[in-house]
C-alpha cells in the first residue's frame, strides 16, 4: 500500500452534507481538507431531484436539486477543497486511519486528524417489507426510478401503483404522470402521509391521484412482469382488513417506505448508533463517542430538507476544526444529556457541554404521531423553561428548538432537558 | 362569506391558509407565516401558477439527460403544455444551468432553461 498520506478533515461522502462541512472546514481556518467520494460526480442525490423547492432557507430563491447542488460544487472548487472520486471507503480504522480504493490508485490509507461522516442514507426495500407473492420485475424503490426517468431518460412503466407516501415517492408520482404514466393510486400504511404537505398538494392533488392511509399492498402478481397488485386496509395495528381488498392492474409498483442511514462504516469504526434514527449517537459538536469524528446530514439522521442539511453541516465542519485546532479539547465539565419524551422520538444533539457549545444551539427533533392543537414544552430538570403552541405536528416534517448558551449557563445544576409534546 | 383551506407551497414549512372570499374577491389571508404565503394563497385562489420541472435529451455528452425548468412559474393548466414542448427535443452538450432550451413554452412567455451542466 502507498505511504500514509495525512490530512486535517476528511469528510466521507460528497453529498449536500459533505460540500457544506468541507465550505465551512476551510473557511474556518485549515487548507487541509478532503472530501472522498465513490460516485464520479460530487451532489449525492441532489443531481437526480430535478423538482423544486431547495434553497429557500440558505440562498433565498427557489432552486432544483442540481442547481443546489451546483452552488456548492463551485463553492468547494473556489475554496479548492480537494476531493478524490469514484472512491470507495473501506474502512474508518482506530487514531483516524481511513482505508479507502479506486481505479487509480489501488487500495490507499489517509491518517486524518478529524473525520466527518457524511455517507447519506439509503431506500428502505422491498426485502424489509415482508410483501408476500411473486418477485417479478417492475418493482422499484422510489428513488431508483427517479433516476432512471431524470437521468437515465428511461420510463419503469406506464401502470403506477406506489406504496408509502414518503416525499420520493409523492416526487415520482408527479414525475411519472407528467411522462405520461397513469398514477393509480398512493397506499400508506400509517394514518398519516409520511411525507411533506406541500409535496401531497402538488404532486397528487394537482394530478387527481387518490392518497389511501391506512392501506397497504396486500399481494404481488405476475410471474416476469408484474401485472398487478391487491391493496387492502389496514387496522390501527397495521394488520389488513380482511374484505377490503382491491385489485389494480399495473406493471410497476413504486416503494417509497422510508429511509436508512447508511451507517456500515461508522459501526465499523466503533461509532455508537441510536436505534431510533439509525445514525449515530452525537454531542452538541456533532461528535460521536469516538473522539474527533463527527457526523451530519442523512447519516445522522434522515432530514426532509436539503437546507437544514446544509446548516447541520457547516456547523460538523466548524466543530472538526475546533477540535483539531485544539480549541474543542475535552474539559471536564458535566453533561447535560437531552431526553426525548412523551410523543418526541429522539433529539439531535442527545448530550451538551455547555462549555464546548456555539452561543446558540440548534436541536433537532420528530414526533412520533400527528397531534393537534398542542404545545413543543422544553424542561430544565424539573422546570418548564418553554412552551410553544402549534396547530399541528407530524412525523413527516422534522422540528427544531433553539438553545441559548448563556441561559444553560443560568443553570449551573442542570442535569436533563427534556422535550416532548403536552395537550396543553 | 366563503373560506377556502389551503395548504402553501411556497417552502417545505407547508403552513395551512386560509383565504376568505367575497364574490370571487378576496377579503383576507390567515395562517401564512411570510410574505409568500400570502403571495401563494391569493395567486392559488384566482390564478393557480407552478414552477414545472423535467429532462430533455442530451447528446453527445457526459450525461444522458439534462434537467430543466419553466424559468417562473406558468399556469397550472399550462403545465402538460409545456411538459409537450419538450417532445422530441435534443440538444447538444455541452449544456449550462441558464442555457435556454425552448425560449416561449406553449406560449406562456416563459422560457425553459437548463437546471444542470452537461459537459
Amino acid at each position: 500500500m502507498s505511504k500514509v498520506k495525512e490530512y486535517d478533515i476528511v469528510i466521507i461522502g460528497g453529498g449536500p452534507a459533505g460540500l457544506a462541512a468541507a465550505a465551512e472546514a476551510k473557511r474556518s481556518g485549515t487548507d487541509s481538507v478532503l472530501i472522498l467520494e465513490r460516485d464520479q460526480e460530487l451532489g449525492g442525490i441532489l443531481n437526480q431531484c430535478i423538482h423544486n423547492g431547495f434553497g429557500l432557507h440558505t440562498f433565498k430563491e427557489e432552486l432544483t436539486g442540481p442547481e443546489y447542488a451546483a452552488r456548492f460544487i463551485a463553492q468547494a472548487e473556489e475554496l479548492g477543497i480537494a476531493c478524490k472520486l469514484n472512491t470507495m471507503v473501506m474502512d474508518i480504522g482506530s487514531d483516524r486511519v481511513i482505508t479507502a480504493m479506486n481505479r487509480q490508485e489501488g487500495m490507499f490509507q489517509i491518517q486524518a486528524k478529524a473525520v466527518i461522516l457524511a455517507m447519506g442514507c439509503r431506500e428502505r426495500s422491498r426485502g424489509a417489507l415482508n410483501i408476500p407473492g411473486y418477485r417479478p420485475a417492475g418493482i422499484y424503490s422510489a428513488g431508483t426510478a427517479q433516476r432512471l426517468v431524470n437521468r437515465e431518460g428511461l420510463l419503469p412503466g406506464r401502470e403506477v401503483v406506489i406504496l408509502g407516501s414518503g416525499d420520493i415517492g409523492l416526487i415520482m408520482a408527479r414525475r411519472m404522470t407528467l411522462e405520461g404514466a397513469k398514477v393509480k393510486v398512493v397506499a400508506e400504511l400509517m394514518p398519516y402521509s409520511g411525507g411533506l404537505k406541500r409535496n401531497i398538494v402538488q404532486c397528487l392533488d394537482d394530478y387527481g391521484i387518490p392518497l389511501k392511509l391506512s392501506h397497504t399492498v396486500v399481494e404481488i402478481r405476475g410471474k416476469e412482469r408484474l401485472n398487478g397488485v391487491t391493496i387492502a386496509q389496514v387496522d390501527s395495528k397495521g394488520k389488513p382488513i380482511p374484505g377490503t381488498e382491491e385489485d389494480y392492474c399495473c406493471d410497476t409498483l413504486l416503494l417509497s417506505v422510508g429511509l436508512i442511514p447508511e451507517n456500515e462504516l461508522s459501526r465499523g469504526a466503533g461509532v455508537a448508533i441510536s436505534p431510533v434514527t439509525s445514525g449515530p449517537v452525537v454531542n452538541e459538536s456533532l461528535e460521536t463517542n469516538i473522539e474527533g469524528v463527527f457526523a451530519c446530514g442523512n447519516v445522522l439522521h434522515v432530514h426532509d430538507l436539503v437546507d437544514f442539511v446544509s446548516e447541520e453541516a457547516k456547523a460538523a465542519g466548524r466543530n472538526a476544526v475546533a477540535y483539531v485546532q485544539g480549541r474543542k479539547k475535552n474539559v471536564s465539565g458535566r453533561e447535560i444529556s437531552i431526553c426525548p419524551a412523551d410523543g418526541v422520538r429522539y433529539t439531535v444533539p442527545s448530550t451538551i457541554r455547555r462549555e464546548m457549545m456555539d452561543d446558540k444551539l440548534t436541536v433537532r427533533f420528530r414526533v412520533g404521531n400527528v397531534y393537534r392543537n398542542c404545545f413543543i414544552s422544553m424542561y430544565f430538570d424539573g422546570e418548564r423553561v418553554m412552551h410553544r403552541k402549534r396547530p399541528v405536528v407530524a412525523p413527516g416534517e422534522m422540528e427544531e428548538i433553539k438553545l441559548e448558551k448563556e441561559k444553560l449557563l443560568s443553570y449551573p445544576d442542570l442535569t436533563t432537558i427534556t422535550v416532548k409534546i403536552e395537550e396543553e | 362569506m366563503e373560506k377556502r383551506e389551503l395548504i402553501c407551497i411556497g417552502c417545505p414549512l407547508g403552513c395551512p391558509v386560509t383565504v376568505s372570499m367575497e364574490g370571487g374577491s378576496i377579503l383576507g389571508v390567515e395562517g401564512n407565516t411570510c410574505k409568500r404565503g400570502d403571495d401563494y394563497a391569493r395567486k392559488e385562489v384566482t390564478n393557480p401558477t407552478r414552477i414545472v420541472t423535467s429532462t430533455v435529451m442530451v447528446e453527445g455528452g457526459t450525461d444522458a439527460m439534462v434537467s430543466v425548468k419553466t424559468e417562473t412559474d406558468v399556469p397550472k393548466e399550462k403545465i402538460f403544455d409545456c411538459i409537450r414542448a419538450l417532445k422530441g427535443i435534443v440538444v447538444k452538450a455541452p449544456v449550462h444551468i441558464g442555457d435556454v432550451i425552448v425560449a416561449n413554452a406553449a406560449e406562456t412567455g416563459v422560457a425553459i432553461i437548463a437546471t444542470s451542466d452537461v459537459k
